[in-house]
Order: C-alpha cells, then structure tokens, then sequence
C-alpha cells in the first residue's frame, strides 16, 4: 500500500487574461484522481499560468496530468505557462509529454449471424480433423511396428521394458486396489436389493458379469488414461517444447519409431493384463462382502460362478483392452506432439489429452456393447 | 563522467556483511556494497557467482543467512511488508524474460501494481498504464495484447514498464539485454539511460552485456571469491589487476566493446 498523504492543495485565481493555478504538497499517485479532477475544472477559454513552486513531491501521474492539460490548452488554442519547477521536474515533463500515447482506436468487428454460422462449421471441420489426424497417428504406429518386424535391429526393447514397467507394474496397486472396492461396493449393492427377492445367491452372477464384462476393463483403462496418457503427453510434449523432437529428426532418429512405438506398444501389451488384475481383484473384493454379508461361502461362490457366468463375458472384456490401449497411447502421444513452445501448452494439452482419452475409451466401450449386442452375445 | 565523492553521495542500498548460502554451497559471504542515488550500477561476474541471487535478496524474494541489507535506511529483511511500503520504499524488478502474467494483456499488467493504489479512478489508471507503456517504448496498440502474442524484447519493455508502474525510486533489471538483437540491445540501453535521468531513479543492472556496461553504467560491481571484489567505472576496471577481472574486461569481446564506444564518442572522451 502506498501511504496516505495530504491531498494538494489547489487554487485557481484569475489574473488579467489568464488563470493562475498554484498547487502545493505532494503530486502523488494516491491522489492523482482528485488532482486530476481538479485539474479538469480548469477552463480552457484562456492560457493558464501553472505556478508548481510548492510542490514537494511530484511524480510521472502528476506529469501525465499536465501534459494532458497542455494537450487540451493547445486544442483549445491557449498555453500553458509552468513557473518555479525543479530541473527534475522539467525532466520529467518533458520526457511525459514526448511519451504521450495517442490512442489508435481499432474497430472490433461485429459479429454477424454468418459468422455464427461459420463458426460452428469451423468447429465441426476442426473436430473432423482431429479424428483424421489421430486416424493418421494409428497409422504411423502400426507402419512403424510393421517396419520394427522387418527391421528388428532399429526396435527399441529397452525402451519398451521401461514403459511396459512405466505403464503396467507400477499401476497395478491403483488398478488392484480400485478393482477390489468395486467388487465391494457391487456385492453390498447388490445383495441389499436382492435380498428383497430372496434371491441373494444372483449377486454372484451381478458382480461376475458387470466386473468381467463392463466394469474391470473400463475402470482399468480410466485409469490408465488418467495416469498415462497424461504422462505420454507430458514427456513427449516437453521434448517437443525443447526441440529434442527436432534434434532426433536432424540426427536421422525416427520421433515416430523411438517414441510412440515403445510408448504405445508397451501399453497395447499391459492393459489387458492390468484388467486381467482388475477382474480377479474384483471378483475377490465381491465374493470377499458376499461371504460377510451374505454368507456365501467361497466355495459356493466359486461353484456359482463357474456354473453361472459364460465365458463369453470374460472374452468380450478382454478383446476390448488391446483397443482402448491404442486410444489411450494414440491419443496421448498425439496430444504431445500438439505442444508449442511455451509451457502454457504443454499444460493445456496434457489436462485436454486426458480428457479426449477418457471420452474415446467410454464411446469405443458403448460402440463395443452395440456390437456384441448386434452379434448376440 | 563527473561525479562527486562517494561521500557525499546518499547511499539508497547498503548491504553489510551478507551471507548466502544453498545447502552447503555458500555463494555471498561477508558481502558488502553500497548503491548511490540516481547511478545505473552494473553488476557483473561469472556464472554461478550469485549476481541474480544477490537481486534478489535486496528485492526481498531470497532471505539470507546473515547480514543486513538497508534500502533507503530501512532494514528490509525485517521490516514488515506494511512497514516498508509506509516508508515509501518500493522498487521495481524486471525479470529476465518479462515475467509478466500470462492471462493478462500488456495493459492490465502494468495495472496490476496500480490497484493497490486506494482510490485511483480505473478511467486515470488505464492511461497512466497506456504512458508507462509509451515510456517503455512500446507501440499503443501492445497494451491490448497477451504476453504470448508479443516478441522478447517487447516483453522486456512491458515488464520495465510494469516495474516502473508505481514511480519506483530502484527498478532492478536482471540481464535486461540478453536474448536482444544487438539494435534491440542498444535501443533498450538507451531507454534504460533515458528513463533513469529523467525519473531520477537509481538502477541496479545485472547483465553480461559489455556494451551494455560501457553505454550507460556509471559504476560497475564485480562479484568474484563470494563478494563484491571492486567496484567502479569502466576506467577503474581497465586497471584492476584480477585474473578474472583482466580477462572479462581485456578480453577480445571487451575490446570490440570499447572500440565501439571510442568510435562512437570520438577520442576526447575520457
């Protein structure tokens, strides 16, 4: 905060043909409104005799509203006479007046109903675009693992322990542990309305099916997609911001073949045994409440369940996880490559790649449950 | 250049025995150094001898191990931040690449420093930004862009004039030149030399640039074995007899610089 200061004291005489206007005390900042004010109160019909001799502190504000007094004297055809300043003062004044903006007023378009229109056509094109450049992305990956086959000296198997370590090891206490209360909460859930039909042994049939189904995989690859396609987004969007992209490219290194390929691979390999851990947490953390609150025994939920659930459930879970590994890995790797240089982007792009990888896993999951519908499984 | 003796100069920075230190790497030690009113002081040395660490701990963004640092005869590392604007000590610092706020125009930047103003008309606040900015040397129309849509060196002006927004008595400039183009460079020394005559302040320069130092510091601090190893002009630092100090100012870039400045001012410049 700076300081309250006595206001200056202003007085307007006039004398002759002129005004007089003495100020005194600090021409500063804190009251440069009411000094503007007063100042504006000057009239302009006849020159003015500014008198700043008992001025004592004066500042770029208190310039600026001289020099727009001045702008306005001249306008107005009369001058403008400043007695007993200081050199520093008149330093001061002079470089103020000669910096004096002149404001360049720009029309802002308006916008019209066309343009409307043709905004939202330009977001449909932007969003088809997206599409195809992630069509475009897949592409490239699967061009590259076609290549790393007939070239295996230019995979990079290092890198893609490393990731499948990255992306599956140290996700499975998150996946296991998510798994396993989802088991829990279906089991509870279920067993307290079924137990209204007295038809309490079905809750085994209830968790087996929307774990091994639906919920393992989909909550898995959620998951996932929170936790890499960010990571994805982060390290190759930070290696794009420094240009370490470019450098590869000027090296003769392939971004598409060192990056994207163990990245996305590693993670085609991990998730569906990430699910895999997820259905067997699941069903534990389900059979696990059935046993204490319903008192199925495992044995029983064992026998229920081999009895009681198609295998086609489980194979239907499954096939949907090599997909939603290509959407997650493509998507994040794409979204890094997106990154300008400034850290804003980088920022952007990850929090928007998590976003796009969440959403394409679920649209791909309804797509799939069309599908296997239409199919009759 | 005609100055009077330090003596009776008013001393607005005075740092006594300052000790800084990053875990066991100790980068001031027993520091001591003195700022004048109204000079343009430029403080050089190596990488790593704590030239912006020393900025910032008289701008108050690094708190030292030991010492004091008194600006304008306030202890500002333990006065309160009330107490020391009560005082009327403010100053400015210009980072290095700007540091202004990125969802922010230009404009509204330079605001940002005014509104704590009490009282100040938003319709005056807006134009005395528009002329901080004009001083800064940037075109009217900057003040209605994002930082993003602007070059280096026009960030630079924009975050001068931010610094410059509250009439400060010290703006502190880190490395105000690098990134510039050598036109841009000289153009931003000669606005730094302008504005410090005519608003009176006094600057506190850290920078690399030998022309820089040449053009408009009128003294010049060399940071080397964890202090301030001499202070003085140019002239002073020709005949200093340092390894380190003979090299940065008897070296081949050093020469060009002073070449420059012969040719420019003409030989019966002292």
């Amino acid at each position: 905060m700076i300081p309250p200061m006595e206001r200056p004291d202003f007085q307007i005489s006039l004398i002759d043909a002129a005004q007089r206007v003495t100020i005194k005390g600090a021409m500063t900042l804190p009251h440069a409104t009411t000094t503007e004010a007063d100042f504006q109160t000057i009239a302009t019909d006849r020159d003015v005799h500014l008198d700043l001799s008992g001025v004592t502190r004066f500042d770029t504000s208190a310039a600026w509203i001289i020099a727009s007094l001045d702008a306005r004297l001249k306008d107005a055809g009369q001058t403008l006479e400043i007695n007993g300043t200081s050199e520093e003062i008149k330093s001061l004044l002079r470089s103020v007046t000669a910096a004096m903006p002149t404001p360049t007023v720009v029309e802002q378009p308006k916008m019209t109903f066309m343009d409307w229109v043709a905004s939202i056509g330009q977001s449909m094109a932007s969003a088809f675009m997206y599409l195809a450049e992630l069509v475009g992305f897949l592409g490239l990956f699967l061009a590259r693992l076609v290549r790393s086959l007939r070239h295996p000296k230019d995979f990079r198997l290092t890198a893609l322990f490393h990731h499948c370590e990255e992306v599956g090891l140290k996700a499975v206490p998150i996946v296991a542990l998510m798994a396993f209360l989802i088991g829990v909460v279906l089991a509870f859930q279920g067993s307290t309305q079924l137990k209204q039909f007295g038809a309490e042994v079905f809750v085994v049939d209830l968790i087996a099916i929307s774990i091994l189904r639906e919920l393992g995989i989909l909550l898995t690859s959620i998951i996932v997609a929170g936790r890499t396609a960010s990571a994805f987004t982060a390290a190759i969007g930070s290696m794009k911001m420094r240009e370490e992209i470019d450098a590869m490219a000027s090296l003769g290194l392939d971004p598409a073949m060192m990056l994207f390929v163990p990245r996305i691979l590693a993670l085609v390999i991990m998730l569906p045994i990430l699910g895999l851990i997820a259905n067997v947490m699941g069903l534990l953390g389900g059979g696990l409440m059935a046993w204490i609150d319903l008192g199925i025994s495992p044995a029983l939920f064992m026998t229920r369940l081999v009895e009681g659930t198609d295998i086609n459930h489980v194979i239907i879970g499954m096939v949907k996880a090599p997909v939603f590994a290509l959407i997650i890995g493509v998507v994040g790797c794409h979204a890094g490559m997106q990154v300008k240089s400034n850290a804003e982007s980088l920022g952007r792009m990850t929090s928007s790649a998590v976003v796009a990888a969440i959403f394409a896993v679920i649209v791909a999951d309804a797509l799939f449950s069309i599908f296997f519908a239409g199919i009759g499984m | 250049m005609n100055q009077p003796n330090d003596t009776d100069r008013e001393v607005v920075i005075s740092i006594r025995g300052l000790r800084n230190q990053f875990g066991s790497q100790v980068v001031h030690d027993n520091l001591d150094l003195d700022i004048y009113r109204g000079e343009i002081i430029g403080i050089v040395g190596g990488s790593g001898t704590g030239k912006s660490v020393l900025l910032r701990t008289i701008a108050g963004l690094n708190r030292p191990k030991a010492g004091s640092v008194e600006v304008l005869g306030i202890d500002v590392l333990n006065a309160h931040q009330d107490g020391r604007a009560d005082a009327g000590v403010n100053w400015g610092v210009m980072f290095q690449d700007g540091a202004l706020f990125s969802s922010l125009t230009v404009r509204e930047n330079v605001e940002v420093p005014m509104r704590t103003v009490d009282g100040l008309d938003p319709q005056l606040r807006r134009a005395l930004a528009d002329l901080k900015i004009s001083m800064a040397g940037l075109p009217y129309f900057a003040g209605d862009k994002y930082p993003s849509e602007l070059s280096g060196g026009m960030r630079k002006r924009a975050g001068l004039a931010r610094a410059l927004a509250l009439d400060p008595q010290i703006v502190f400039l880190d490395e105000p030149t690098a990134g510039l183009d050598p036109i841009g460079a000289a153009d931003f020394d000669q606005l730094i030399l302008g504005l410090s005559r005519s608003l009176g302040l006094t600057v506190f320069l850290v920078t690399h640039d030998l022309d820089t130092l040449h053009a408009i510091c009128d003294r010049i601090a060399v940071l080397a074995e964890k202090r301030v190893l001499v202070t003085g002009t140019m002239q002073d630092m020709l005949t200093v007899d340092h390894p380190w100090v003979h090299e940065y100012f008897h070296g081949v870039r050093a020469r060009a610089a002073l070449d420059t400045k012969a040719a420019a001012s003409g030989p019966t410049k002292d």
